[in-house]
């Protein structure tokens, strides 16, 4: 049987008129990844905020490791490690300085062993002399996330952890996650990105202006929304009616002039695809291909694409 | 471990971080403890003849340019603090179990310890220019308790201002009017030689009881009623100090 770690009922969150948060509710087990995925504005952060004792909640109960964030904040900062949006680093200080002031701060015993190995694991050791100022945006990501890990918290939320890094530098973040996923640590995440989601978590949950508008395996969500396909646009309906009959599967749309083939997007099945096209002699104005994204799991549960910014 | 030792273990490592930043910011290293041997120098040499106070300028000078040297190193504490505020660092502080005041008590701590250095470069700096004391060891303790006030008032309204502004660079501008005060009350010139309005203003401003109240003490003949209004100012300006600080750091982040 699984315990939940974070139990979350009724959550809400106003600022001023402004309703963040509109009453959420999920469960995290223990040992798990949970991912909260939703775009800018939806209220990804203010949840971590509020699970993590810097905001309190307007209603609702927040319980993490048992103890009600609102009322036992102590006890709940002892188990948890946050790395937020933006490193939280210091940058006057060196990455040793930086690990080191969290481990004193924690009164961690043999310090100097700790900082030293999670310098080696995050890969920093050859940096732990210089200051953080001249630190990469990975490396200070990196150090933030070594940093959080001082005191081996048992529940890590991090939010967006690889919003504005590299490709490299994301998939090394991946592997750092699993890892502490491996070691029995919990982790809470909150993402934009559908991929990042689907690699780590076992459970997501999609935020959407401040209500969970769905909750499950990645398989489940998937399922929701529609495959890759690709897209093509025609000049005129006599050409889209001629490929929309000779193209199986299709789906049209009369108004844009667009044809929605549905396919694995490998450059085989493209090829053969643009052949049956050739064959009847059907030219296309456009040809485009789309895998599920973000956008498409909002569109599909919510009506309305993520782009729309909201204004937190 | 009890709340108390926790705190101050917490303190003490704040503190440790804090002095780092400053030896680590050629500018402010610079502004506060060259800064203010460099005005002395000018004052001294360059200004100084021209003025007539009634004695040798830098018998005059001393007690006000020690004021100085707390002023110049005011703008380097305001950007810390708010670089703390907005830079992120803060919220991790507050997801662990770190004292509250922790943060604010290092602040302080650190910038009075950078003020001593600068005060004691300069009081050096003075013997070699020629001042001479007739204090006694009560005296000095009695001045140096004085400046001590001085500098922790300072501070906690340093850490005030730059906790409620709301940029580095606006924190570093907020404390400004605090660097020219001294220029405002008896530190250069007396009091008593000012223009209208100004002179005014120079005699009931809070730097020209602490002035004076060390001039008389470093001279040997100190002053009851001055000295009782430096710490009667400097209470008041580290109460406020602190009050405004603590509540900007429970509303922000």
């Amino acid at each position: 049987m699984t315990t939940s770690v974070i139990a979350v009922s009724g959550l809400r969150k106003a600022y001023g008129g402004k309703v963040v948060l509109d009453g959420i509710d999920f469960d995290v087990a223990a040992g798990s990844v949970f991912s909260m995925l939703g775009p800018n504005g939806a209220g990804k952060t203010t949840t971590v905020n509020v699970l993590t004792t810097l905001l309190k909640a307007d209603a609702g109960t927040v319980r993490v490791a048992g103890h009600d964030v609102a009322t036992q904040t102590r006890e709940v900062r002892s188990v948890i490690g946050v790395t937020g949006q933006f490193a939280a680093v210091d940058e006057l200080l060196t990455g040793r300085e930086n690990l080191r002031l969290m481990a004193d701060l924690m009164r961690v015993r043999s310090a100097g062993q700790v900082v030293a190995r999670l310098l080696e694991r995050f890969d920093l050791a050859e940096s732990a002399q210089k200051l953080v100022s001249a630190y990469s945006g990975g490396m200070r990501r990196k150090l933030d996330l070594a940093m959080t890990l001082v005191g081996s918290p048992q529940i890590i939320f991090l939010d967006e952890p690889t919003t504005g890094l590299d490709p490299r530098s994301r998939r090394t973040m991946w592997e750092i996650v699993r890892e502490l996923v491996a070691d029995g640590t919990t982790i809470f995440l909150t993402t934009q990105y559908l991929e990042e989601a689907d690699q780590l978590a076992d459970r997501i949950a999609v935020l959407d202006q401040g209500r969970l508008v769905a909750q499950g395996t990645p398989e489940e969500l998937k399922r929701l929304v529609p495959g890759t396909h690709v897209r093509l646009r025609f000049a005129g309906l006599n050409d889209l009616g001629a490929a929309a009959r000779v193209l199986a599967g299709s789906t049209r749309d009369d108004q844009e002039l667009t044809l929605r083939v549905p396919g694995d997007g490998r450059p085989k099945s493209l090829r053969a695809l643009l052949d049956r096209l050739d064959e009847h002699t059907i030219n296309a104005e456009e040809f485009s291909v789309h895998t599920p994204e973000l956008d498409d799991v909002f569109l599909a549960l919510t009506g309305h694409a993520s782009t729309e910014e909201i204004t937190p | 471990m009890s709340a108390i030792s926790a705190s101050l273990t917490d303190s003490r490592v704040m503190l440790r971080r804090n002095f780092r930043h400053i030896l680590r910011n050629p500018v402010t290293v610079f502004n506060g403890a060259l800064m203010p041997v460099v005005i002395m120098l000018m004052f001294v040499y360059v200004l100084g003849n021209a003025f007539s106070v009634g004695e040798r300028y830098i018998q005059y000078a001393t007690p006000g340019l020690i004021l100085l040297a707390i002023t110049y190193g005011l703008p380097g504490t305001a950007v810390s603090v708010n670089s703390d505020m907005t830079k992120g660092i803060i919220n991790r502080f507050k997801v662990m179990n770190v004292s509250r005041g922790a943060v604010l008590n290092g602040h302080v701590t650190a910038t009075v310890l950078g003020n001593s250095i600068a005060i004691a470069a300069i009081i050096g700096m003075a013997f070699v220019l020629g001042f001479r004391s007739s204090a006694n060891p009560l005296d000095w303790l009695g001045a140096i308790g004085i400046i001590a006030a001085t500098s922790f008032a300072g501070a906690w309204l340093t850490v005030a201002l730059g906790m409620a502004a709301k940029t580095p660079e606006s924190a570093g501008m907020s404390v400004v009017p605090l660097l020219l005060l001294p220029f405002l009350s008896s530190a250069i010139v007396p009091a008593a030689k000012m223009g209208p309005g100004v002179r005014q203003f120079a005699q009931y401003q809070p730097f020209t009881p602490i002035i004076e109240s060390v001039r008389g003490l470093l001279a040997g003949a100190p002053s009851g009623g001055y000295a009782a209004a430096a710490l009667g100012w400097c209470a008041g300006i580290a109460l406020v100090g602190y009050l405004w600080s603590r509540a900007t750091f429970s509303r922000r982040a």
